[in-house]
C-alpha cells in the first residue's frame, strides 16, 4: 500500500506534463492558516467564475478551462512549490494574493514568460510595464489606496488636514511596508503628520499599538492589514472606543469577515474597494443556475456575494477578459502565456464589457498599455453597516494622487532595473 | 552477508577510525557521492531543485548546525531561526556591497559573520544552563528579527523592506537570481553541504568534539579534567553559528531569491530545525540529514500523493498533511526516542548479525 502510494506520488510528479486541451489559470489558494479568513473567500470566486464560464459558454472561445488549486498557507517556500508544481501545466498567468509570493515570483515569471496579475496588491512600481513586462497590477495599486484614503480624509475635514494626525497601523511585511512611501509624501503635500505602528505577524498582539492610538489620540487611523489581524485591530479600537468612521482599512481590510466578530461596535468602520460590493448583479442569477444550483460552487459555498468573494470573481473576470482580448490578438483560441500578456497589455475594460458580462458599475473602466500596467488608479470608499450586516459605497470612484504616484512609481522601477540589469523597453 | 567488519582488515589507526569501517557502507556512501554529483544534476527539473533538493540541502546544513550546539555540546538554542536571518542578510549586504566578489566567499563570510554573532549570543550560555539558556536565545530570535525590520540599511532601504539576491556567477554560470539553471543551483548547495557534512563529522570525532560532549555530559566533571567551558561553549556556538549562517545565506540568496525576515526566519523556523535535529538525532551528523529529510520531503510527498494523487481538496490536504506529520512525529519518538540516527544505528546492529542473530 505504502509503495502503491509513493508510486502514485512519483508518478504525479513526473507525469507534470502540459495538457494542452485546455486552458490553465493556476489558483495560488490559501484556506489554512493566520490568513484563510481571506483566502477562502478569494479562492472560491475565482474557481466559480471560471467554473461558470465552462458551465455556461463551454469556457473562453470554445477552450474548456482549468483551475488547479494549490495550498500555499501564505508561506513563500510553500508558493515557490506551488509555482514550480504548476508552471509546467500551461499556465496562463499567475494571482498569488501574496505580496511576499509576488517578490519572490516576479524575477521567476520574467525568466519563465508567464505573466503575473496583482490586483491591489503586490509591487506597486510594476505598473510601469517597460520595466516589469510580465507584471500587471491593474485596476488599482497600494499607492492609490493610500492617496484615495488621504483624498477622503481631506474630503471629511473640507479640504485641510494640516497639523491632523494620521496613524497606519500595518502588517509589518512588505505588504504593509508599501504605502509608507505615498503617506510621507502626501505629509509633505497636505501638511498632516504620521504616526506608524507596525504589528508583526500573524498580528493577534496589538494591545501596546492600540495602547499608544489610545494615548495619542490621532485623527484618523488608516489600516493595511490581512488576515486575522483585521479582526484584531478593529476589536481594540471598538475596545478603546476610537471613532469607526475616523477608521479606514484598506482593500484588504473590508471584509465581513474583519468586522463582524466586533458586532455593533464595528458599525461605522470604512475601507476602500476598487470593485463593487454586494451580489445585487446578474452574474449572480447566471451563477445560481449554473453553479451553486448543480453543486458546483467551490469550498463550503458560504462566501457568495462577501467583499473578498465578490474580488476572486473580478480577478478572474480580469483574466478571463485578457484571455479573450489575446485570443482576438493572435486569432487563435489556444493561447500560450506570452500571448495571454499580449492580451493582456492590450486590455481594455469599458462599461458597455461590465454590462455584458452582468456586472454593470462592478469596476472603474481602465485601460492597459505598455507604459501603464496599472490601470487609473480608481478606487471608493465603502462603510460597514453592522445592523443590516453589510457594506455600502459611501463615494464615488476617486482617482489617486497621480502626480504624487507617478514620480514614485517612476524612481522605485528605474531602481529595480538597475539593481536587475533591465533596459526598459516598450515597442 | 556483505555487510560485515570479517575479511575487512584494518592496519592502520587512521583505517580503524575511519567514518565507515564496514567496507559495504563505504562503498555505499561513495555510490551515494557520485550519484549526487554526476546523476543528479543530469536527471533534476525546476520542481525536483525547488520542492525537495534545495530545502533538503539547506536545512541539512542548518540542522547539523544545530546539531554541534544541542546534539553535542547540549546548549538548547532556540535561536536558528535569527541566525539564519544574519547570515542572509550579511550576504545580501556583502552581494551588494562587493558585487565583483565571488559568491563563494561571500556565503563563506556569510557564515563567518553569523559564528561572531552566535559567540555574542553564546555569551549567556556561561552563566545559564537547559531551560533558561533556551528563553535566552529565543531573546536573540525576537531580536534579530527586529533588528532586521526595524534599521534600514540592511534591506538597503527598499521600500518594501525585502531583500532580494542580485544575480552572481560562478565560471560564468549563474547560481543565484531568476536565470539560474536547477543543475547549477544544486551543485551549489550540494558542495556546500557535502564540505559542511565533512568539517563537522571531523570537528566532532577530534578534540573539539570530545570537550563539547564532556560539557555536554556534565560540565561540573568537564571542568575538572581540563576542559575550559568558555572556550568549550563558545567554539560550539561559533561552529554551530557559522553553519546555521552558510544555510541562512543560501536559503536566501539560491532559494528564496527574496525574503522577508519576519516571515522567512520568524521563530516557526527556529522550531522547524530543532525538530528535524530532535527527530533525526541528537549528536548525530547522518541524524541531521535524516530530521532534515522527514520535515521537508514527507510534506512535499503528501501533499502531491493526496492532491495530485488522489485529487483531493487542497485545504483538506494540508490540514491531514498537519495531522499525519505531527502523528509520526509522536509515533516516531516513542518508538524510538534517540531519533532515527538511532533506529539506523539499531538496523546496521542487526544486519551485522544477519542472518544468525544469536
Amino acid at each position: 500500500m505504502k509503495m502503491k502510494l509513493i508510486a502514485t506520488a512519483l508518478a504525479a510528479v513526473v507525469t507534470a506534463a502540459p495538457a494542452m486541451a485546455e486552458l490553465v489559470f493556476p489558483s495560488l489558494s490559501y484556506r489554512t492558516g493566520p490568513y484563510a479568513a481571506g483566502g477562502i473567500p478569494f479562492a472560491d470566486g475565482y474557481a466559480d467564475y471560471f467554473t461558470l464560464l465552462n458551465e455556461r459558454d463551454g469556457g473562453i472561445g470554445g477552450e474548456k478551462l482549468e483551475v488547479p488549486e494549490c495550498e500555499t498557507a501564505y508561506n513563500t517556500e510553500k508558493g515557490v512549490e506551488c509555482y514550480e508544481s504548476t508552471k509546467d501545466l500551461g499556465s496562463l498567468v499567475y494571482q498569488p494574493l501574496s505580496t511576499g509570493i509576488t517578490y519572490q515570483l516576479i524575477p521567476k515569471v520574467t525568466a519563465d514568460g508567464i505573466p503575473m496579475l496583482t490586483s491591489g496588491l503586490g509591487r506597486t512600481s510594476a505598473k510601469n510595464g517597460a520595466v516589469f513586462p510580465w507584471v500587471f497590477n491593474f485596476p488599482a495599486n497600494y499607492w492609490d489606496g493610500a492617496s484615495v484614503a488621504v483624498k477622503h480624509i481631506l474630503d471629511q475635514e473640507g479640504g485641510d488636514i494640516s497639523g491632523k494626525t494620521i496613524a497606519l497601523v500595518y502588517h509589518n511585511s512588505a505588504y504593509g511596508k508599501e504605502p509608507i512611501r505615498t503617506l510621507e509624501e502626501l505629509a509633505k503635500k497636505h501638511g498632516y503628520d504620521l504616526t506608524l505602528l507596525p504589528v508583526d505577524h500573524p498580528g493577534q498582539e496589538q494591545k501596546s499599538q492600540w495602547l499608544q492610538v489610545r494615548r495619542e489620540k490621532p485623527d484618523y487611523v488608516i489600516m493595511w492589514g490581512w488576515g486575522v489581524m483585521n479582526q484584531v485591530a478593529i476589536q481594540e479600537a471598538v475596545n478603546i472606543r476610537f471613532p469607526m468612521d475616523k477608521f479606514i482599512g484598506i482593500w484588504w481590510s473590508g471584509s465581513e469577515n474583519d468586522v463582524k466578530p466586533a458586532g455593533e461596535g464595528a458599525h461605522g468602520y470604512k475601507a476602500l474597494t476598487f470593485h463593487n460590493l454586494g451580489d445585487d448583479y446578474p452574474l449572480y442569477d447566471d451563477l445560481k443556475t449554473h453553479v451553486f444550483d448543480k453543486g458546483l460552487a467551490a469550498g463550503a459555498g458560504d462566501q457568495h456575494g462577501t467583499a473578498i468573494y465578490n474580488r476572486g470573481l473580478y480577478a478572474a473576470m480580469l483574466v478571463a477578459e485578457a484571455a479573450k482580448t489575446a485570443q482576438e490578438i493572435h486569432g487563435t483560441s489556444q493561447i500560450t502565456p506570452a500571448m495571454m500578456r499580449d492580451g493582456m497589455e492590450a486590455l481594455e475594460m469599458t462599461e458597455e464589457k461590465m454590462v455584458a458580462l452582468g456586472l454593470p458599475k462592478f469596476g472603474p473602466e481602465f485601460t492597459v498599455s505598455c507604459e501603464n500596467h496599472g490601470g487609473n488608479g480608481f478606487a471608493a470608499i465603502g462603510q460597514w453597516d453592522a445592523s443590516a450586516g453589510e457594506w455600502k459605497l459611501i463615494t464615488d470612484y476617486m482617482q489617486s494622487d497621480q502626480e504624487i504616484i507617478q514620480p514614485l512609481i517612476e524612481a522605485d522601477s528605474m531602481a529595480y532595473a538597475e539593481e536587475s540589469n533591465i533596459t526598459p523597453a516598450c515597442n | 552477508m556483505f555487510y560485515r567488519e570479517a575479511g575487512d582488515f584494518k592496519t592502520s589507526y587512521a583505517e580503524d577510525n575511519q567514518t565507515f569501517p564496514i567496507r559495504f557502507d563505504r562503498y555505499r556512501y561513495y555510490a551515494v557521492l557520485v550519484a549526487a554529483f554526476a546523476v543528479v544534476p543530469f536527471v533534476i527539473n525546476d520542481y525536483w531543485v525547488n520542492a525537495v533538493f534545495l530545502p533538503f540541502l539547506i536545512y541539512s546544513i542548518a540542522a547539523i548546525g544545530l546539531n554541534i550546539l544541542v546534539g553535542y555540546c547540549g546548549q538548547v538554542s532556540l535561536g536558528t531561526g535569527g541566525f539564519m536571518a544574519v547570515g542572509a542578510y550579511a550576504c545580501y549586504k556583502l552581494m551588494t556591497a562587493f558585487p565583483e566578489v565571488n559568491i563563494l566567499f561571500h556565503v563563506v563570510l556569510a557564515g563567518g559573520v553569523t559564528a561572531i554573532v552566535g559567540v555574542l549570543f553564546g555569551l549567556p550560555s556561561l552563566r545559564i544552563k537547559g531551560f533558561y539558556l533556551a528563553v535566552a536565545t529565543l531573546a536573540a530570535q525576537f531580536f534579530l528579527v527586529w533588528l532586521f525590520n526595524r534599521v534600514p540599511w540592511f534591506y538597503n532601504y527598499s521600500a518594501s523592506g525585502q531583500i532580494s539576491a542580485p544575480e552572481r556567477t560562478i565560471f560564468g554560470v549563474p547560481v543565484t537570481g531568476a536565470e539560474t539553471a536547477p543543475w547549477a543551483a544544486y551543485l551549489f548547495c550540494l558542495v556546500f553541504t557535502v564540505v559542511c557534512a565533512l568539517i563537522a563529522r571531523n570537528l566532532t570525532r577530534g578534540m573539539a568534539g570530545r570537550k563539547w560532549m564532556a560539557i555536554r555530559d556534565m560540565d561540573i566533571a568537564a571542568e575538572i579534567i581540563g576542559v575550559n567551558p568558555l572556550r568549550a561553549k563558545l567554539s560550539a556556538f561559533a561552529v554551530s553559528s557559522f553553519f546555521v549562517g552558510i544555510a541562512g545565506a543560501l536559503f536566501f540568496a539560491v532559494y528564496l531569491g527574496a525574503v522577508e525576515v519576519g516571515e522567512a526566519f520568524g521563530i516557526n523556523k527556529s522550531f522547524l530545525v530543532l525538530f528535524m535535529v530532535i527527530i533525526g538525532g541528537l549528536g548525530s551528523i547522518f541524524g541531521s540529514f535524516a530530521g532534515a529529510a522527514f520535515l521537508v520531503l514527507l510534506p512535499v510527498l503528501l501533499k502531491n500523493t493526496l492532491v495530485s494523487g488522489l485529487g483531493w481538496p487542497t485545504d483538506l490536504a494540508a490540514h491531514l498533511e498537519f495531522m499525519i506529520v505531527g502523528g509520526l512525529i509522536i509515533v516516531f519518538l516513542i518508538a524510538e526516542p534517540h531519533g532515527l540516527a538511532q533506529l539506523w544505528r539499531v538496523a546496521k546492529e542487526k544486519l551485522r548479525l544477519w542472518p544468525f542473530p544469536h
